[in-house]
């Protein structure tokens, strides 16, 4: 039987082998980088609304990883610097993502810095985007005969809006927003070196 | 740290390919000692040169044997196995059936639902203010659960009730512990079953290939031991002194699977840019140290079986199993090329997906040899159609794969559908494939019976396959103009939108005939288990003309 058992070992072994390069080594490497010194870790509501943004899968169709100019013109659409991995530091679990369906959303809070387009948009994309094929997240608003002084109000284009009553956005709604609008990282990174080397070079 | 990290690089590539040049050494001088008729053990006494298809009607098989022309010129009779064979398989089987035949059902059950679940995630491209009234049917929560049913659901379930037949079969052992499979496969469904709920009601652990939330993962580990503990130690009992091939993917698989699962699924460990580093070296480790060894396990079992030949040359795959344990074990980080992770770790990976020629040339010239002169047998046998096909697009996938791992056309491939239609050849085409046409040889075997409906079998056959093929197609050109779109400077991101959407539609196509093709194939498999339709006199290969004659069969 010590053929069965060398076959076991031999093939754990390689796959030890893998894990160490693949996974130990960088993760000593990636322990020691500190976060950005200008990132500000996430309040209490902006963690809310990564849980949602998890929760909802918003993943699957946007990343959060500008590339470098060297390999796309992800900073020319307004995506931002390539990212490092200090921008990251507060971001558990992560949300990468490897799609774009819709565009990379790590600086949608550069870009759209306002809470009524987020509501707006969220609660039916089309109002503000035609050509958007980014599902209707209606069911984070509530419609309402009457509005308190407390709620947010959606403010719809007439073709959008609901008549004679108001669309409020929920909780979650509210954390979300908050969470895309604290997706920035347009401060100055010292970490660049970790990703595109050249770039790095170019700019000393 | 750039000097110090390419001699790393360096470092760890020599290694792998002295270690590779360590195993071609070994296998060129016999250090493995499998002997000359290693490739000779799936076959009994007199059997080689006899094709057997149980899938196959009575007039096919007929027609096989006359195309395979060893069995033709000796006139052969039908069934070229000895009494004392067939009983010792007939035992085999026995205590193999109920978790074989209860995981495969399961497995076809999460099928349909996973693939409902794909279909209107599809769907929803076109229609996005479609089923908008829930969270639990936004496109977000409906996309993850269309990935993790079919892969834990149907994929792994199918792959690990082939897997248990075939350890048994090759052995000739019966399979250690068939109760605790049993029970492992109830615990494995439950928890398919809890995670379909959690991910429903927005309870994820949020990282793709890994939602389902790490308590329910402690139940998958649990159910994974009690499935795979039996079958190792049933390798470890082994009545026959080879290992054939197929049971080095296969014990592999399961040594690999758990150790991925495990790492990859600790809580808490995990953090920032790291963690997306272990979700594609485990997303992608899925595919290539689980999926593939099961799928690749089963063709070289069924490939040489049904043709009656053993296959091309046992050296070369050898080769292309050690080289595939090196090589794919490495290869994640290609997902993350451009990305904030180190660079060196990324070159890696895309030196490793490059290697990955290696097992593939090694796999391929193996069973397209095999094949070579026969394929016209796929036209006969509904196995060698579904593992032909199979095995056809594994050669396809992997060239795919190492293409698009090269920077200058993941630069175009990477974020876009192009992606996803790689995946779907790879779990789709490949792994699926050769799971349907090993349950079409292995299920009459274990229910007695024949399948009551050949043309449906043919059906499912050609639905699946065209399914397949406008999916990939269609959405492979889309998802290159849409990424040749996204790296134009010039064009507004809008461009990449719109020039996909009509290839979203032939996808919404072909993604409809795969789900058609999963009910033909669901009904095949519930009329084979209600034994419906007449019961054929002498149906191939069944064991009850033998056993009736003995009056042995119920």
């Amino acid at each position: 039987m010590s053929k069965t058992v060398g076959f076991i070992v031999a093939a754990i072994g390689i796959l030890v082998f893998a894990t160490i390069l693949l996974i130990a080594i960088p993760s000593a490497q990636l322990a020691q980088i500190a976060p950005e010194k200008d990132l500000k870790p996430y309040t209490a509501q902006e963690l809310r609304g990564r849980t949602v943004y998890v929760s909802e899968g918003c993943v699957y169709c946007h990343s959060q990883q500008p590339r470098d100019p060297s390999q796309a013109p992800d900073g020319l659409r307004g995506w931002g610097r390539p990212s490092t991995p200090g921008d990251y530091a507060y971001d558990y679990p992560h949300q990468l993502g490897t799609m774009r369906t819709g565009p990379d959303l790590l600086n949608i809070g550069v870009r759209q810095p306002s809470d009524d387009w987020h509501h707006a948009h969220l609660f039916q994309p089309r109002a503000l985007v035609e050509w958007s094929i980014m599902p209707s997240y209606r069911y984070l608003y509530e419609v309402k005969d009457v509005a308190t002084e407390n709620d947010f109000v959606v403010k719809l284009p007439e073709k959008y809006a609901v008549k004679g009553k108001f669309v409020v956005a929920k909780q979650e709604a509210l954390d979300l927003v908050a969470y895309l609008k604290a997706l920035k990282r347009n401060y100055k990174s010292d970490q660049l070196q970790f990703r595109a080397p050249r770039t790095a070079e170019a700019k000393q | 740290m750039i000097p110090i990290v390419s001699l790393l690089l360096v470092f760890t590539f020599l290694l792998s390919v002295a270690g590779l040049f360590v195993l071609i050494w070994s296998i060129s001088t016999g250090q493995f000692s499998m002997g000359p008729d290693a490739p000779h053990v799936i076959f009994d006494k007199d059997e080689i040169g006899h094709p057997e298809d149980p899938a196959a009607t009575r007039e096919k098989h007929v027609a096989l044997m006359g195309h395979l022309e060893s069995a033709r010129d000796t006139g052969a009779p039908l069934v070229q196995v000895s009494d004392e064979d067939l009983k010792t398989r007939f035992h085999i089987d026995q205590v193999a059936k109920t978790p074989v035949l209860y995981l495969v059902t399961s497995a076809v059950a999460w099928l349909l639902l996973g693939s409902i679940f794909g279909l209107i995630v599809s769907l929803k491209f076109h229609w996005p203010d479609w089923m908008t009234g829930s969270a639990l049917e936004t496109f977000g929560r409906l996309r993850p659960l269309h990935l993790n049913t079919v892969i834990y659901g149907w994929v792994s379930m199918a792959g690990m009730g082939v897997a248990l037949w075939l350890v048994t079969r090759i052995l000739k052992t019966p399979l250690v512990g068939s109760k605790w499979a049993v029970i492992g496969t109830s615990i494995w469904n439950v928890s398919v079953a809890v995670g379909t709920g959690a991910l429903f009601f927005g309870w994820t652990d949020g990282v793709e290939w890994l939602e389902y939330p790490w308590q329910i993962d402690i139940l998958f580990a649990v159910a994974g031991a009690m499935i795979g503990v039996p079958i190792l130690l049933t390798i470890k009992n082994r009545k026959v002194h080879h290992l054939y091939v197929s049971v080095w993917y296969i014990g592999a698989a399961f040594v690999w699977f758990p150790f991925l699962f495990v790492i990859a699924n600790l809580p808490g460990v995990h953090f920032g840019v790291q963690h997306a580093i272990v979700n594609w070296w485990f997303a992608h480790n899925v595919l290539g140290l689980w999926l593939t060894p099961l799928g690749l396990g089963a063709a070289y079992y069924f490939i040489p079986k049904v043709l009656g030949k053993p296959i091309h040359s046992y050296q070369l795959s050898l080769l292309g199993f050690w080289s595939l344990a090196l090589f794919y074990s490495q290869v994640g980080l290609h997902h993350l090329i451009g990305g904030p992770v180190p660079t060196w770790i990324v070159t890696l990976s895309i030196v490793t997906s490059v290697m990955m020629f290696v097992p593939v040339v090694a796999v391929a010239v193996n069973h397209h040899a095999t094949m070579i002169g026969h394929f016209k047998a796929m036209k006969y046998s509904p196995t060698l159609a579904f593992v032909v096909s199979g095995a056809m697009m594994y050669t396809l996938t992997s060239f795919q794969g190492s293409l698009q791992s090269m920077r200058w056309l993941n630069t175009v491939t990477h974020f876009t559908h192009s992606t996803i239609a790689h995946a779907h050849l790879g779990v789709y085409g490949f792994v699926s494939f050769i799971m349907f046409g090993s349950l079409y040889f292995i299920l009459p075997r274990l229910t007695r019976w024949e399948w009551p409906h050949p043309r449906l079998v043919q059906a499912h056959y050609w639905l699946a396959l065209s399914g397949i093929a406008i999916y990939f197609i269609f959405l492979t050109i889309g998802g290159t103009l849409q990424g040749m779109k996204m790296l134009d400077a010039s064009a507004p991101f809008m461009d990449s939108v719109l020039i996909v959407n009509p290839y979203l539609v032939a996808r919404s196509v072909g993604g409809s005939l795969m789900l058609l093709s999963h009910f033909v194939f669901a009904f095949n498999v519930f009329s084979i288990l209600r034994h419906s339709g007449a019961r054929k006199a002498n149906a191939p290969f069944l064991y009850h003309p033998h056993f009736e004659r003995q009056g042995e069969a119920k």
